[in-house]
């Protein structure tokens, strides 16, 4: 499938590119579980999700490390949606745990960008697929350079200052076990990219703001958010 | 005009439907062979961005699923891993009660739109498909619904047989849609019936997304979606773009 528009994503292990896919697991990081309290027995969700729960981040979402992102007009504020990604190495489909994280190529940092929206009972797809909403990069690390994927933390910075701090290690569904659900019933990949889940609160920003995520071992994702291109 | 794409004598094909010597179906290469339907792999007619459905965009399927009719389009997104070419093997799960299809017409985006109008939005369409977009509603959650574990399987979305240019289609919002187990009638809508036509559904898409050449939109489907089973075959027509058919096939044929 062809990437967006002027995504350029450094990769120096195979497959060499991303493929433009990109899935992001919803609610996988406990502290974005227990924001939602009892709420998740409430309708209209009734309990709580029992299998992984994903989205699509369309190609026209996706954006480079230093692109700028547009503030759709009439909304105020957006969130940032700090999460490790996982890039896909080899064909995965119905990958035992065990054998998970060796079909991985590496990792990069993904800003899953929403705007704000109070229900996660339909897909949400006005307020999370919007153009340039999914900032991928600087560039995928490989594999061998990371210990543990479960124990990296996340800092997300805006205009400088440090406004969330998270670690992987608080995953609902670890790396090699969100994997295994997600292969159980869709194929992944070579170049797929699985954002593994955001913590909550997400930091939110205005037109004018710069968003900076650095992952441990993965770099700075650092993009501008405007009202208007340039 | 119809183009396919197929796979046989070692590579992919663009392709045309065109009747046999002795009266079967059959496809002819750009290159001027002529194979029968059933001597080449029919693969997703073309290679396809992303990909937009619609849930409950006929009234009488959203009254038949409990379901009052949504205030704005309810849509939701699949991954290119989820399509099937016509006459391809859908896996049905062991141990699952309700597995549907979903007869849908596909439009297919011909011309990069954002922001379009609805008096503009035809001009952005390259043509049409059949979809078949199966769903196995054991696994619904109430949560991103449906869910991707309902509509995203692997293999799930079929696409095809072709794509027919919009050029061809004269009204895509009065076209009958039907589907047979079988070869019995068991689905039976019109796109007429649409609550978001093609013009609307455009409009508000491109309202907030850039739709590219290349994307597709699965419009819904009306009522009539039933249970189907392991070996059932299952053919979804539309008036003007053919017949999509497909087998329902179980865990063992998957290594499961």
């Amino acid at each position: 499938m062809p990437l967006g528009p002027c995504i350029t994503v450094t990769m120096d292990v195979p497959p060499f590119r991303l493929s433009g896919t990109v899935y992001g697991a919803l609610l996988n990081h406990r502290t974005a579980l227990q924001a939602l309290g009892d709420a998740v027995n409430q309708p209209p969700y009734q309990r709580p999700p029992q299998a992984a729960v994903l989205y699509l981040k369309p190609r026209n979402t996706l954006a480079a490390d230093g692109e700028p992102i547009v503030v759709p007009p009439g909304i105020a504020e957006l969130e940032i949606g700090a999460s490790l990604g996982l890039v896909i190495g080899r064909p995965a489909s119905h990958l035992p745990e065990s054998q998970a994280i060796e079909h991985l190529a590496g990792y990069l940092i993904v800003n899953d960008v929403s705007v704000p929206h109070p229900q996660y009972y339909r897909p949400s797809i006005p307020f999370k697929a919007r153009d340039g909403f999914c900032p991928l990069g600087p560039r995928v690390v490989s594999r061998a350079a990371i210990t543990n994927p479960d124990a990296l933390t996340i800092r997300v910075y805006v205009d400088g200052e440090l406004r969330q701090t998270a670690t992987t290690a608080e995953l609902v569904r670890p790396v090699a076990k969100l994997l295994a659900d997600v292969t159980d019933f869709m194929t992944l990949l070579p170049g797929d990219v699985l954002a593994v889940g955001v913590a909550s609160p997400t930091p939110r920003l205005r037109a004018g703001q710069r968003a900076r995520i650095e992952i441990d071992g993965l770099g700075r994702l650092e993009n501008l958010f405007v009202e208007h291109l340039p | 005009m119809r183009l396919a794409r197929v796979a046989c004598a070692g590579a992919i094909h663009a392709a045309q439907p065109q009747l046999l010597a002795d009266g079967r179906a059959g496809v002819r290469l750009t290159d001027g062979r002529t194979l029968a339907e059933e001597d080449v792999v029919w693969l997703p007619p073309l290679e396809v961005g992303t990909i937009i459905a619609l849930g409950l965009n006929y009234a009488k399927r959203a009254r038949e699923l409990a379901f009052t009719t949504p205030e704005e389009p309810l849509v939701f997104l699949k991954g290119p891993g989820t399509l099937l070419g016509h006459r391809g093997v859908t896996r049905r799960p062991a141990g699952v009660k309700l597995m549907h299809y979903e007869c849908e017409l596909a439009v297919v985006i011909g011309r990069s739109a954002r922001a379009v109008r609805r008096s503009d939005a035809m001009d952005h369409v390259a043509g049409y498909c059949i979809a078949n977009d199966y769903a196995i509603r054991d696994y619904l959650e109430n949560w991103y619904r449906p869910n991707l574990r309902v509509k995203n399987r692997d293999g799930a979305t079929v696409l095809g047989p072709w794509l027919v240019d919009a050029a061809d289609v004269p009204d895509p919002g009065n076209l009958g849609l039907r589907t047979y187990v079988n070869g019995k009638l068991t689905q039976e809508g019109n796109t007429r019936d649409m609550i978001s036509d093609i013009p609307a559904l455009l409009e508000y898409l491109s309202s907030f997304m850039t739709l590219t050449t290349g994307d597709v939109i699965l419009t819904g489907t009306p009522e009539g979606a039933v249970n189907v089973g392991v070996g059932d075959e299952v053919v979804c027509e539309i008036e003007g773009l053919g017949r999509l058919q497909n087998t329902i096939a179980g865990d063992a044929l998957f290594g499961r």
